[in-house]
């Protein structure tokens, strides 16, 4: 049979549609990365998270020092709000970018890209010379938490830059004004809270009731100061009634009575903005929030407002943990791909942020504490970062943090879902801790999620 | 032979472009429901059915589709009742019994603007309108009487209620409009001799509008159901934690997104995609076979 024109067409037309057919959303076969000619100029592809801090400490500070260094790189600057969205289908593809700043609420699953592979090995970072100094190692200009928190499998591979100290804020020309004292235990806490109750000025707290991992984050602080830091340990590690721990229920127990006591009216249904704020006009006296929070409500604070940070009371008299211990965190987290077609450039791009210029001019830029070690020294500080910093210094090695909230998602849901019921009166402390025991129980036996563990 | 070939050709871009992105996706997804892919390796491994047998144990889930069901049941009745009521005052529930109400033009413009905005604006807004402190539209005036406010999202128990409200007000104007349509093609004299014989709004409504209005509500239904069974962009933006508080008003597509974007098992995610497909299909079919029956002609 002659093939005529239309078989011809018919047939012409339905090539590309095959060709289509094999391009959609599932995964790509594994490209083989392109070896480049040795000493060819490369370019280096970063995505900088547009959040808080911006995207322009990239291209104002760290760049052009990277390009002191290697003048031949070009450098593709990016930036978006949603890492997501933009990267997770260049991992996919195999062909991810070299740097990228992996945060924010639509930041990609750490857990996920570690499981598979996808994050490189940062360790030889660690053990080169600093950018500064050739005979200090980049490992001994950083804060160890870092080291710590940054480490999954056994492999460092994220690197916070910032770090979180985290606290109850509160103004200190409001305190001041009405004759208000810090708290140092819990007792006083409360007698606080019913004084400002009764004053009628203020409300005496709130939290983020729309986003409940703002209060569950003191809960836990003040667990740990209770019951020792191992009781955080056992959190992160899915330990057999791990949040059924006594300091738990010592912890919940207390906050539940704040939630049913003193909260400001509607918290439950306002977000962190919008309590802050509320902070802001005089509303309510005490959040717990932290050290970025100067910082994200610059616009809003009246100017004699001055942000000020207490840590978690004393509660029982006999607290593992001493007076000032600090929940800390580092966060900002780059990461670099193992896939990334330049890593070496990578690896570079973060050695040079680490530098005390960098980290220094960066903590200016967006009023911050950045995680190297004397980047701060001799700025001029806000109150609230001078507060955060000073808390810092008298915490000491009484610093304690977690990680299972980015360890296992799921687990996070649940603890914020039952948390904002906690306060609410919705659930007994008892029935909080059993819930999200029984989901952190679920994960654990959960065979397709892979488990971290720390010391 | 060459009729077909003709129609043939015409035919080649659609069903190309059908097949690219409405069929070969689904087919993707029922493949990756079964495997545990992450959504960043190259290579995910078969597990065969391994996400469907986890899925029957997934709570939440299973609360998502029931707020699915409650909505399935509660909106397209709901709407569908205020926006004939509506059309019938709009078109022929006036004096004369031929004209709408007074001031129906208005009306008829006013109920249609919230189909106009984007749904995302409407969930924006309607955060604002529920806000629980003295800055919500509703709870503002009930703390200026004295009143204690009212967690309309902030409330498990009345957070879900809350997003009906919502789905409802965007929905009935423009049912209004459809069944507008549908009642400027029934014949006046219809109801000109209703009238003549006796019979009041009450008895015109139930009697005449209702019954000649069949089909247009029949595709109302179908309409509302679906949109019922997706309620996903309202509840995303709207609601506190995406679904909450305490996963109170969390849907079906809520869920996959969650599963995909969030926890990052896009093999999960795929495998409540795939149970979604069948609900979805399910309802269809079974409301073309309960609403089979014979035409009114006129």
């Amino acid at each position: 049979m002659p093939v005529t024109r239309r078989e011809l067409l018919r047939a012409a037309a339905l090539i590309p549609a095959a060709g289509a057919l094999a391009a959609c959303a599932t995964p790509a076969a594994q490209q083989t990365p392109a070896a480049s000619a040795p000493g060819a100029a490369k370019s280096l592809e970063v995505w900088i998270f547009d959040g808080g801090f911006g995207h322009q400490y990239a291209t104002d500070i760290h760049q052009p020092l990277f390009k002191s260094k290697f003048p031949d790189v070009q450098v593709k600057h990016n930036f978006t709000k949603e890492i997501t969205k933009v990267l997770q289908p260049r991992f996919a593809g195999g062909n991810p970018p070299d740097v990228i700043d992996n945060s924010g609420a639509n930041a990609m699953d750490f857990g996920a890209l570690a499981q598979d592979g996808q994050l490189l090995d940062l360790t030889p970072l660690l053990e080169m010379p600093s950018w500064d100094d050739q005979a200090v190692k980049v490992r001994d200009t950083l804060d160890p938490a870092v080291i710590d928190i940054g480490t999954y499998d056994g492999k460092f591979s994220v690197l916070g830059y910032v770090n979180y100290i985290f606290g109850i804020w509160y103004s200190q020309k409001a305190f001041t004004d009405n004759g208000w004292q810090v708290p140092k235990t819990w007792e006083e806490f409360l007698q606080l809270c019913e004084t400002i109750k009764k004053s009628g000025k203020m409300a005496p707290f709130t939290y983020a009731g729309k986003h409940a991992q703002y209060l569950y984050e003191t809960l836990l602080t003040m667990a740990a100061k209770i019951g020792g830091n191992e009781v955080l340990v056992n959190i992160d590690n899915l330990e057999d009634g791990a949040w059924k721990a006594p300091a738990m229920l010592e912890s919940a127990t207390r906050w539940a009575e704040v939630g049913a006591k003193y909260l400001m009216e509607g918290t439950a249904g306002l977000d962190h903005v919008q309590t802050q704020t509320a902070q802001n006009k005089y509303q309510v006296a005490m959040l717990p929030s932290g050290s970025w929070l100067e910082n994200e409500q610059k616009s809003t604070t009246p100017p004699d407002f001055a942000y000020g940070m207490f840590p978690v009371p004393d509660v029982t008299g006999s607290d593992k943990m001493p007076y000032g211990t600090l929940h800390t965190q580092p966060g900002e987290n780059y990461i670099v791909p193992a896939k990334a077609a330049n890593t070496q450039g990578g690896v570079e791009y973060l050695r040079a942020m680490l530098s005390k210029k960098a980290a220094g001019d960066f903590s200016k830029m967006v009023a911050t504490v950045s995680v190297v070690k004397g980047a701060g020294e001799g700025l001029d500080l806000s109150p609230g970062v001078k507060s955060a910093s000073a808390a810092f210094a008298a915490a000491g090695t009484n610093t304690v943090y977690y990680r299972w909230q980015s360890w296992y998602l799921q687990l996070k849901d649940e603890a914020v879902a039952a948390t904002g019921q906690l306060m609410s009166g919705g659930i007994t402390p008892e029935k909080y801790l059993e819930r999200i025991q029984a989901k952190a129980d679920e994960l654990k036996k959960d065979s397709a999620i892979k488990k971290f563990r720390r010391t | 032979m060459r009729r077909r070939l003709f129609i043939f050709s015409f035919l080649v871009t659609p069903v190309t472009l059908y097949l690219v992105y409405v069929i070969a996706p689904y087919a993707q997804a029922f493949y990756i429901s079964m495997t545990n892919w992450r959504g960043v390796s190259a290579n995910p491994q078969f597990i065969g059915l391994e996400n469907f047998r986890r899925l029957l144990d997934d709570t939440v889930f299973w609360k998502a589709a029931l707020h699915n069901g409650l909505l399935l049941l509660l909106l397209p009745l709901i709407t569908i009742a205020i926006a004939l009521v509506f059309a019938f005052l709009l078109n022929v529930g006036g004096k004369a019994g031929v004209g709408g109400v007074w001031g129906s033009k208005v009306y008829r413009v006013l109920f249609f603007f919230p189909q106009v905005l984007a749904v995302t604006i409407v969930a924006v807004l309607f955060a604002q309108v529920f806000r629980p402190d003295a800055g919500g539209m509703i709870n503002g005036p009930l703390m200026e009487l004295g009143l204690r406010p009212v967690g309309f999202l902030s409330n498990p128990s009345i957070a879900l209620w809350s997003v009906l409200g919502v789905l409802i007000w965007q929905a009935v104007g423009f049912y209004v409009v459809l069944f507008s349509a549908g009642l400027a093609s029934v014949p006046r004299e219809l109801f000109e001799a209703a009238q003549i014989d006796g019979a009041g709004r009450v008895a015109l409504f139930f009697r005449i509008t209702l019954p000649l209005l069949r089909d247009t509500v029949q595709v109302a239904w179908v309409y509302l159901g679906i949109l019922a069974l997706d309620a996903f962009a309202i509840v995303w933006v709207m609601t506190d934690q995406h679904g909450g508080p305490d996963f109170s008003t969390t849907v079906m597509a809520a869920e996959i997104y969650r599963n995909a974007f969030q926890y990052f098992r896009f093999g999960y995610a795929s495998a409540l995609g795939v149970v979604m497909f069948f609900f979805v299909l399910g309802f269809a079919v079974l409301s073309l076979r309960l609403s089979r029956r014979e035409r009114i002609e006129f």
